[in-house]
């Protein structure tokens, strides 16, 4: 109890320090109110709320792009080689006579995948979610540095841009797959899409990683030093804890991914050898000598495991709070959520050569990767049990966020499982590559992570833009995205049960896969189905910001801070003092309150002194 | 049956398009703050429409199993596969058990405790018993799981005593090529920078490598015996996927890398089993390696001993090829020396 006295006095002292030096910012910006331009306000703004919509509108723009390239390549996928006259003017000499070129499907593949794990769902769920509800959740004014907060979002602009511009280039885009393994992404000899195009794909995810370092560290920063009064750790929001965690996972994973990147565009542009070795290609022995590509697979995926956490955590913060808020009840097991998403960060460090089993890699090495990777279920089931028994003898509100945040749930669970069969190192072996992959990492981080994105979305429209987004349509929407997403990806599982490998550009050239191009069709024609049902999504997204009901200040009645902010956006959030937190996130339903919601704001009483909950 | 789940596809949405509709209606002339508070109408018809999506759901992945289950690989041909397929299938077993059992309870919440005005939630906020209870009991089924695959890959990894025929398989874009070692059992030394017309491969001179018998678009297996393949790649990391022997491993350029296994059924037995006369063991390359990478294959025939030493007395040595290929320069100079003269 002392400690944390001790703890809180001296979160008062920062925030009183806090409050202080807004206090001032705030003076400046009353003088400042009539010469905000354009440009400031909307274009380079240093406001939270403002940079968080900006990645938002961005990332559904690319969302949007990588979503059509996979409907083209399951086009391929389910007719191959029949030609659809419509993919010629769009794509010009990549689909001559609408038939799409094996190089292309590689490039539509590579850039699907980099599109969506990186800018969509880690820089738009977390650029999105982290720069809106940190300041808002904790009780802070802004970022701890707005200015960073802005570079952050011009570099993933800029990063944006450059990987878009790449698919445009003469030789295409990268296309070695978004792991870009060397040598393949190393030699232009080697595809087309390894020459300019590959070179754009580094640059761009070099100032991608520029630009979530830059976010992660402000976040970690913020969380830990801006809290106000009385939101101590343990009071927080889960998204927070989700958030920061998240962003501990970023600072720590992506400069490996950094220098991975900077080897290999000196393997590329520089003559050195750190991949490289041993390579007769073009008519040609090269030079290259003594280099490994396994020490590529190594930093990859020492960045690339963690990702998975970094694009999935934020989405399991959002359910926790969205799935808490209308049950209708306290998150179940509070501090179990915490533990479990720090063991989940933690064990997500050393299990990177799961993806490794038959590279090459010492077998031995695998039997430790086998044992750390089968680990995580254990703190992923009670994730799920936890959610689950949230539900239990709640009074469940089904706005659209909660839907989707139940689907979430059915996803990690489906998706998640299977993980025990490809984190087997012994089953690895005849299923490492296959569909069953693809349905796996679809399922558990694609579809869930995309859905806890919407989750935020449809929650946290009324923060973002003042407004709801209507209901009907959000529910037209996730059901038939959820449908069309699982009508997709489980097919899939038995695609990869009889063998097939996936960035296959047709399966048509095997007597063995004949059998098996029905399944093709039916996932392409749900793949249309789940697409079809974003333009709902996006009309109601777009209508909404401009048309939509417009939002009162506490919509779904809920306990955290962020609906204690005016409905209309302004600097500093909160017009007068900072509120001072009394009480967890969670009081949902007190038996003892006649309301069903008590604001993290509300003094205790003293009979919940007495109990002395959280 | 595709028109079957198209039929409960269509029912499904109609039903949900029905559901929203009525909701809809109701709602807008109750509330004019109507797409923040939801009304007990639409979370009834929400949790319904959860018990509806759940049946539509397992019965959609039960007609997946029943109508593919025919369709995915054959029996293990390999003297380890069905080790490993016992392991797929225990493991399918649980986690298909936990799949539906969270599915049903999660959605039987879902349906029983949609929102109602009058209600309210219990508030339940921990339980230390069944917390305890959900880390123990997956902690432990895990480590059952754990140790029963890694007894299996061990068995996989570190293979009997006895001796293996070696194989090299070589990948380049976009075939393979294999190199059988011959009567001494022992591969020649290579080097890249040997690689030219005629030797693919890169052999030096040496005499391990005289013996030793190149092979394209066929590799021949003895049913019974342990082959060693030892793969390399000329450019790319390529991966040796033989589905029907439950192996696979990465060729990857400037190393060796290795695996062993014995066939265990003879291609003609394998047709008999499965009554089709043109099936054939294949050898695939699964790591994305370029533009033709969806078509870099190789056939693998099972024979039984006598038969592959038929085959393979057909083949011609690297010597045997060498000195061809020396005779038939040696002729091409000869021509020219004469063409010169005249």
């Amino acid at each position: 109890m002392s400690a944390m006295e001790t703890h809180n006095s001296h979160a008062e002292h920062l925030v009183k320090d806090v409050q202080h030096g807004h206090a001032h910012d705030h003076d400046h910006d009353d003088d400042d109110h009539h010469h905000e331009t354009f440009w400031t306000k909307y274009v380079f703004s240093q406001d939270h709320k403002m940079i968080s919509k900006q990645f938002l509108i961005t990332a559904v723009f690319m969302g949007v792009i990588a979503m059509l390239m996979s409907v083209v390549f399951r086009l391929q996928l389910a007719w191959p080689g029949k030609s659809f006259p419509i993919l010629e003017p769009i794509l010009g000499k990549w689909a001559p006579g609408g038939v799409l070129d094996p190089n292309f499907y590689l490039a539509l593949v590579t850039i699907h995948g980099t599109i969506m794990v990186f800018f969509v769902l880690t820089g738009g769920l977390s650029g999105t979610f982290s720069n809106l509800l940190i300041p808002l959740q904790i009780g802070a004014r802004d970022m701890a540095s707005g200015f960073l907060n802005m570079l952050s979002y011009w570099f993933f602009f800029a990063s944006s841009i450059i990987m878009l511009f790449s698919v445009t280039i003469e030789g295409g885009p990268a296309s070695g797959g978004w792991t870009i393994y060397p040598p393949l992404s190393a030699l232009p000899d080697a595809m087309p899409g390894s020459g300019l195009g590959m070179t754009l794909w580094l640059v761009s995810m070099s100032l991608f990683i520029v630009s979530s370092l830059l976010g992660s560290l402000n976040y970690i920063v913020t969380v830990i030093n801006l809290r106000t009064k009385g939101m101590s750790m343990t009071r927080m929001p889960l998204t927070i804890w989700a958030f920061l965690v998240t962003a501990i996972l970023g600072v720590l994973s992506f400069p490996v991914l950094f220098a991975a990147a900077l080897l290999l565009i000196f393997d590329r542009s520089f003559g050195t050898s750190f991949y490289l070795s041993d390579i007769y290609i073009g008519g040609r022995a090269l030079e290259y000598n003594g280099g490994s590509p396994i020490l590529y697979e190594h930093l990859f995926w020492f960045l690339g495991h963690p990702e998975v956490y970094i694009v999935l955590l934020p989405a399991l913060g959002i359910t926790s709070e969205v799935i808490a808020t209308n049950a209708r009840k306290p998150i179940f097991g509070y501090r179990a959520m915490i533990a479990s998403i720090l063991g989940i960060a933690f064990l997500s460090f050393i299990v990177w050569g799961h993806h490794m089993f038959i590279t090459g890699m010492n077998p031995f090495l695998g039997s430790v990767f086998v044992f750390t990777t089968l680990l995580i279920a254990i703190p992923s089931a009670v994730k799920a049990f936890n959610y689950i028994t949230t539900l239990w003898k709640g009074n469940i509100q089904y706005t659209p966020a909660m839907l989707f945040a139940i689907g979430l749930v059915s996803f990690f669970i489906t998706g998640g499982v299977t993980g025990l069969i490809l984190g087997d190192s012994a089953l690895d072996i005849n299923l490492h590559d296959t569909y069953f992959v693809v349905a796996h990492f679809h399922l558990v981080m694609g579809s869930a992570a995309i859905f806890g994105m919407f989750a935020g979305v449809y929650h946290w429209f009324p923060k973002l833009f003042g407004r709801v987004m209507n209901k009907k349509m959000g529910y037209a929407h996730f059901w038939l995205t959820f449908a069309g997403a699982y009508g997709v990806f489980f097919p899939m599982h038995f695609l990869g049960m009889a063998g097939v490998p996936r960035r296959y550009y047709s399966n048509t050239e095997f007597p063995l896969f004949s059998d098996l191009v029905d399944i093709n069709v039916l996932v392409t024609w749900f793949a249309i189905l789940a697409a079809s049902a974003q333009i709902i999504f996006l009309f109601n997204f777009f209508f909404s910001i401009f048309k939509g009901q417009r939002s009162s200040q506490n919509p779904w009645r809920s306990n955290t801070l962020e609906w204690t902010t005016p409905v209309e956006h302004i600097h500093g959030n909160w017009p007068g003092e900072i509120p001072e937190v009394h009480r967890w996130a969670y009081d949902y339903s007190r038996p003892d309150r006649e309301e069903d919601f008590v604001s993290q704001i509300e003094p205790l009483t003293e009979k919940e002194k007495a109990e002395d909950h959280h | 049956m595709t028109f079957l789940v198209l039929a409960v596809i269509v029912l499904f949405v109609l039903a949900g398009v029905r559901v929203m509709s009525i909701a809809a209606l109701s709602a807008e002339l109750r509330s004019s703050r109507k797409d923040e508070t939801i009304t007990d109408a639409e979370n009834r018809n929400q949790g319904n429409m959860w018990v509806l999506f759940l049946i539509a759901f397992l019965g959609f992945c039960l007609w997946q199993f029943m109508s593919y289950k025919d369709r995915i690989l054959p029996e293990a041909a390999s003297a380890h596969g069905p080790e490993i397929d016992r392991l797929f299938n225990v493991t399918l077993a649980l986690i298909t058990l936990v799949f539906i059992g969270t599915h049903i309870v999660m959605i039987y919440q879902t349906y029983k405790y949609a929102g109602k005005k009058t209600n309210r939630a219990t508030y339940f906020a921990h339980s230390n018993k069944l917390e305890l209870i959900w880390t123990v009991i997956p902690a432990i089924v895990l480590s059952g799981l754990i140790a029963y695959g890694l007894t299996v890959w061990n068995d996989v990894i570190y293979p009997g005593d006895k001796k293996a025929m070696v194989v090299e398989l070589y990948a380049k874009q976009f075939d393979w090529t294999a190199r059988y070692s011959g009567k001494d059992n022992q591969l020649g030394r290579y080097d890249f920078r040997s690689i030219g017309e005629g030797n693919d491969l890169g052999l030096l001179e040496d005499s391990k490598n005289d013996d030793d018998v190149l092979v394209k678009g066929e590799l021949h297996l003895i049913k019974g015996e342990p082959v060693q393949f030892k793969f390399r790649s000329r450019d790319v990391i390529h991966s040796a996927f033989m589905p029907h022997f439950r192996a696979q491993m990465n060729c990857v350029p400037g190393m060796e890398t290795m695996f062993e296994f014995t066939p265990t059924i003879t291609t003609a037995e394998m047709r008999t089993k499965l009554n089709n006369p043109k099936f054939n063991y294949i050898l695939l390359c699964n790591k994305i390696c370029g533009a033709t990478h969806f078509n870099m294959q190789m056939d693998i025939v099972v024979d039984t001993k006598e038969e592959f030493n038929k085959w393979m007395a057909e083949q011609k040595t690297w010597a045997q090829t060498q000195s061809a290929a020396k005779q038939t320069a040696a002729a091409n100079v000869t021509v020219t020396e004469n063409t010169s003269t005249n």
